[in-house]
């Protein structure tokens, strides 16, 4: 419990850091720079594994409470981020899809579409504009929230409590989070094609949809589904770990809330970066 | 398992140093001695910023010492951990302001630590909520949220919160800081009757810590006296002895706002 949090935070108690004199030299400042980066990294992994260890510990204690906490956060980083997907999967299927579709029936290239939305939608586009816009939309919430939370105190409440921060505060996001992006990015994957198919048959381009889905299903294999499930699912889970881990670990006081919220996000985005960077190498090796 | 020492001691610190919550590194008590057997009623007082919140999360499990031992029924709160859980639920800590958990209603506060610790739902303790809501005169306000709640009966609230799992121990962090003089009152009696047996806890009196940062308030003869003053703690005894002490740091903290000394 209190324990597990400070194992994590006193990795990265940055603050001695932080407010110590500029260095003088710029090879200095580079290497404090950079002295900076391994510490949160180090406190992330630890996050991360502390996180992992209640989650497979502790998942089915305190159902009753636990259970309505989870089914909230799913609802938070899923359903009701519908209506928006629903919008930009419009817009990601007019705009690239649909553009595409165009441009390779005009060069007569069309037996190249399935592969190329394949490797377009599914593979990279649909899963990582997800995660960013669950990003901006929930992790967000999620540093303001457990910040304003730690600066008021309500993590020592919990504590005093004999309840664990963790797995009261951190396991239904991250368990949100990751099966809303999973799931947001599906229907995002699902909405593109259908929505670039549309925009196709708007510019007359000479493709059934029958022989589009058909090429699309086609470039398609097992294991597309398993590194996307994959895939989603660690974006969802990191970036719980990052908004959540910026949230409890540093603000005290309610005015470091709105800086480690920048912090967050962009660490967030750098971290779905470096995991769909991860993932390339995956597609590339199999 | 830890070792457990003699049952007359429910709070036991010996050479404990404590640092702040914000700064480990720095101390705000050094080298505390100092027991609390079962139905003793103790009154921690201090200046504001002389450590009075750090000593009581200490004293708690909240905190650990940075030097020596504190040990709560035995146990020592170094190892507290989920082993030593069922330890830790015989202490009930009601922070300075109360810190209600603001998305949540009186009630769903309240009930929050019992459906949590025992798996129950909604359903399966409203009766045992509404009972103690009863008892805190909080009924009116089971559906407010705290953002909502005065902040008289926040500490309230906070205060049932603490009792619902029925501890053992009880600590108060300035529990009539801010508090009007009516709810002052009522505090103090109520106090008083978890002290000597309250029906919440089947008549069994309970151990209680507070601090404070003004000691005329909790004037009486059945309670015990301590005084946290430039990183010293000391004991000072009952209220007779309060009274007559010679200590710059005790009549500090028995000024009147007039200037007045009782």
């Amino acid at each position: 419990m209190r324990g597990n949090l400070a194992k994590a935070f006193q990795l990265t108690n940055l603050q001695v850091f932080r407010h110590a004199a500029t260095p003088k030299s710029y090879t200095d400042q580079l290497g404090r720079k950079l002295f900076l980066a391994l510490l949160t990294v180090q406190g992330l992994g630890a996050f991360a594994l502390i996180t992992l260890g209640v989650i497979l510990n502790k998942f089915s204690f305190a159902r009753s409470v636990m259970q309505p906490r989870v089914r909230h956060e799913i609802n938070r980083a899923g359903v009701s981020l519908l209506p928006m997907f629903f919008f930009v999967a419009l817009a990601l299927g007019f705009l690239v899809v649909g553009q595409t579709v165009s441009a390779l029936a005009q060069v007569g290239a069309t037996d190249y579409l399935g592969s190329t939305m394949v490797i377009v939608i599914v593979r990279e586009l649909g899963p990582l504009l997800t995660a960013m816009l669950v990003l901006a939309r929930v992790g967000t919430a999620n540093v303001i929230e457990l910040g304003t939370a730690r600066a008021l105190g309500e993590v020592e409440a919990l504590e005093a409590l004999g309840i664990d921060p963790v797995h009261y505060l951190i396991m239904p996001r991250v368990i949100g989070m990751a099966l809303g992006i999973f799931a947001l990015t599906i229907y995002l994957i699902l909405g593109a094609l259908a929505s670039g198919y549309l925009f196709a048959f708007l510019q007359d381009v000479p493709l059934t949809p029958g022989d589009y889905f058909k090429q699309i299903a086609e470039a398609l294999n097992w294991l597309d589904f398993a590194l996307l499930a994959l895939k989603t699912m660690t974006f969802g889970f990191f970036i719980a770990i990052v908004t959540c881990y910026h949230g409890l670990a540093q603000p005290l006081r309610l005015e470091d809330v709105s800086r480690v919220a920048v912090r967050a996000v962009t660490q967030g985005v750098v971290v779905c970066v470096l995991i769909d960077a991860v993932f390339i190498v995956l597609y590339l090796v199999t | 398992m830890s070792e457990t020492t003699s049952n007359s001691t429910i709070l036991e610190m010996r050479g404990a140093t404590i640092s702040t919550l914000r700064d480990s590194t720095l101390n705000v008590v050094e080298n505390v001695n100092w027991s609390v057997a079962p139905g003793e009623f103790w009154i921690v007082a201090g200046q504001p910023q002389s450590g009075k919140s750090d000593f009581l999360m200490t004293a708690a499990g909240l905190l650990l010492p940075t030097r020596g031992s504190c040990r709560l029924f035995g146990c020592e709160t170094n190892s507290f951990g989920e082993a030593q859980l069922a330890e830790r639920l015989r202490v009930g800590f009601v922070f300075a302001g109360g810190k209600l958990f603001n998305s949540l209603t009186v009630a769903e506060n309240v009930a929050l630590p019992l459906r949590y610790q025992k798996n129950l739902s909604d359903s399966e303790v409203a009766d045992t909520v509404e009972k103690l809501l009863e008892i805190m005169e909080l009924t009116p306000f089971a559906d407010s949220t705290s953002a909502n709640l005065a902040a008289n009966w926040r500490q309230r609230a906070a205060l049932a919160r603490a009792l619902i799992l029925k501890p053992e121990l009880l600590l108060l962090d300035q529990p009539l800081g801010g508090l009007g003089v009516r709810h002052r009152q009522w505090l103090l009696q109520f106090l008083e009757q978890l002290r000597l047996g309250h029906s919440w806890f089947g008549g069994q009196p309970l151990t209680i810590i507070a601090s404070t940062d003004d000691l005329r308030s909790w004037r009486h003869p059945q309670r015990k006296f301590a005084v946290l003053d430039e990183k010293v703690f000391s004991v000072i005894g009952v209220w007779n002895e309060v009274a007559s002490s010679a200590s710059s740091a005790v009549k500090e903290l028995l000024v009147e706002p007039t200037g007045a000394i009782m």
